[in-house]
């Protein structure tokens, strides 16, 4: 339906504020980073070439993106495939799981740390050191915004016909999970991934007091000694996380990628 | 219990907390027929179909096909193509990824090649090979069904399980497709298990018509007998129009409206009933000794339909061909009798 012209004013009044609103801190980003120190005119790039000869935030880089990637991974193949479970096969079991999936949201991040420090000394000296391993308390983290966004599109399609149409079909429990029910809510499955992407990147409290040398954090102390370095890696993991939200498959290879079943 | 039958439904139980959707139903089914399934909502047939599909669990009975026992037998090993009531393609594939779907499903996959000549030859049988790259929301209901049957039919099922497929498309694309499956499935030869609640749609596709109630099957027959030969109360005022008429039984005939009619099998042995009388086995004329008067008339095309009020206040309904009406109208008194056929009589 075409809308009227005053609905077209306004569409495109909310797109403009929306933008500058989003907008508008990125640019005061850029504008602090590339100006020179002290009271001298003109434009510098110095903070921008810091960032590649400074080896924390190299590290800090790949540890966090490490992280994203188990947690993308965990996502995947644990968080998705049991809520279609519970979805289909246990539907007395989804009032119970939605509140055990939200609880990270109602307890605050210091009280997880005091829960899990622990368990994370034991995991440091036993296990590994890397701030990988951040990856199983950030799987719990996402819980709440990926089984909301896995619900409201579970809610949205008949995935229970649709599963038994594929189980009438020949097809296993896990080739429907995988070659039907993924693929037909990819939509929130890809919200789902999105948040969890930005929080796992943007997260501070938990790998700041587990003493784990993340992005966030090695943003914060280079902050402490450089401002602007500290702005500019900060825009550019930013503009880094837009770039993959772009690349991330939207319809015809995203659809082949979620169609690879585990045949 | 047949021995030659294909499919066997024996026994089956099931009970949804105090509700008992399956009260011991026993079905038989030879190779190659279609049978339908009707009964009002709750009556259990859909719950049969399920089990039969492997998509419910049973408290008791058995499910033999092709002489296996199969009540236990996952869904996807039974070899069942079902076409379900909510459009059910995956909405991801193409009609033709739908199609292939179940082939490329099987534990031998079926070549490539293969799969695409099948899926095109059955596109082609349900008249969509031009649709074979539409996703299933560039398709409208009764073509998005049209696939789910081709889909169902791909993988060459021992047992085809239609459950209620033509209740969400509109009346006239409901009475096209239900000629298409009936024509499909006579071109196919499959077994086919079709489950409704729409007499018509019943009567109109199927060899045999089983009629449900409260779990049990209350009587199956052909739809000419179902209709004509009802065995219970229940059958009679289910399947088609019945009017309701007091009759006198005794040894095998009944008396109703002065004419002497011999009665079905389950009907009472003797005493006052009431007679179910169908609209079209009245013979109403307008020149005989007037013994009614008619209320209303509806012209149907090539029948009308008669409300007509008996001399005992009475009102039935009666069906006419539209071209001996034509001296009928509203309040013009005539002879009603009843055609010497037998009828179903119940307790009154």
């Amino acid at each position: 339906m075409k809308l009227s012209i005053p609905g077209r004013i306004f569409r495109a009044f909310i797109i403009i504020v929306t933008g500058l609103y989003l907008l508008g801190p990125l640019y005061g980003m850029l504008d602090f980073s590339t100006k020179p120190l002290g009271l001298e005119g003109g434009r510098t790039l110095r903070a921008w070439g810091a960032i590649g000869k400074n080896p924390d935030v190299i590290s800090s880089l790949i540890a966090s993106f490490s992280i994203a990637i188990v947690v993308m991974f965990l996502i995947f193949f644990l968080v998705v495939p049991t809520v279609i479970w519970v979805h289909l096969k246990l539907p007395a079991f989804r009032r119970p799981m939605e509140l055990i999936c939200l609880l990270p949201l109602a307890i605050p991040a210091i009280v997880i740390v005091v829960g899990i420090a622990p368990l994370y000394r034991w995991i440091s000296i036993n296990v590994t050191e890397s701030p990988v391993s951040l990856s199983g308390v950030y799987a719990m983290l996402i819980l709440p915004y990926t089984y909301r966004s896995l619900s409201a599109a579970l809610d949205l399609v008949d995935v229970a016909t649709l599963a038994e149409a594929s189980r009438t079909l020949g097809a296993s429990t896990m080739r429907t999970i995988f070659g039907v029910v993924m693929p037909t809510i990819r939509s929130g499955i890809m919200s789902g991934v999105v948040i969890s992407l930005a929080l796992v990147l943007g997260e501070f409290t938990i790998s700041a007091l587990l003493a784990f040398d993340t992005l966030q954090v090695v943003i914060y102390l280079l902050g402490r000694q450089d401002g602007k370095i500290a702005v500019a890696v900060a825009l550019s993991a930013l503009l880094f996380v837009f770039a993959i939200l772009f690349a991330i498959p939207t319809t015809k290879r995203q659809r082949v990628i979620l169609d690879a079943d585990v045949a | 219990m047949s021995n030659s039958a294909y499919v066997q439904l024996v026994n089956l139980s099931k009970q949804f907390g105090k509700v008992r959707a399956l009260a011991g139903l026993n079905v038989d089914i030879a190779e190659g027929e279609l049978v339908a399934l009707l009964g009002p909502s709750g009556c259990g047939k859909t719950t049969a179909l399920r089990a039969l599909a492997g998509l419910q669990d049973l408290d008791a009975g058995q499910i033999i096909v092709d002489g296996k026992d199969i009540t236990f037998l996952a869904p996807n090993k039974r070899n069942m193509g079902m076409v379900f009531q909510a459009y059910s393609l995956f909405p991801h594939m193409t009609a033709r990824e739908n199609v292939e779907y179940g082939l490329r499903m099987r534990a031998h996959r079926t070549a490539s090649a293969e799969r695409s000549k099948r899926s095109s030859e059955l596109l082609d049988l349900v008249g969509l090979s031009t649709h074979a790259n539409h996703y299933p929301h560039q398709m409208s209901g009764g073509q998005q069904q049209r696939v789910a049957l081709a889909r169902a039919l791909a993988i060459q099922p021992k047992v085809l399980l239609l459950d209620e497929p033509l209740s969400a498309l509109d009346a006239k694309v409901r009475t096209q497709l239900r000629e298409e499956i009936r024509r499909i499935q006579l071109e196919v030869g499959t077994t086919t298990v079709f489950v409704t609640h729409d007499q018509e749609e019943a009567l109109g596709v199927a060899d045999r018509v089983g009629v449900m109630r409260q779990g049990i099957l209350e009587q199956i027959a052909a739809p000419s007998e179902l209709y004509e030969r009802p065995q219970s109360a229940f059958v009679a005022e289910f399947v088609g129009l019945t009017n309701p008429i007091s009759a006198t039984v005794s040894a095998g005939n009944a008396e109703v409206l002065g004419v002497r009619v011999p009665v079905v099998k389950g009907s009472i042995e003797s005493g006052k009933g009431l007679a179910l009388i169908r609209p079209e086995w009245f013979h109403v004329d307008a020149g005989g000794t007037p013994n009614a008067r008619i209320f209303a008339i509806s012209f149907l095309g090539s029948t009308c339909r008669l409300t007509i009020d008996l001399s005992d206040g009475t009102r039935i309904r009666a069906q006419v061909p539209s071209s001996g009406a034509s001296n009928l109208g509203t309040g013009t008194s005539v002879n009603v009798t009843l055609k010497s056929l037998p009828v179903f009589v119940k307790g009154a």
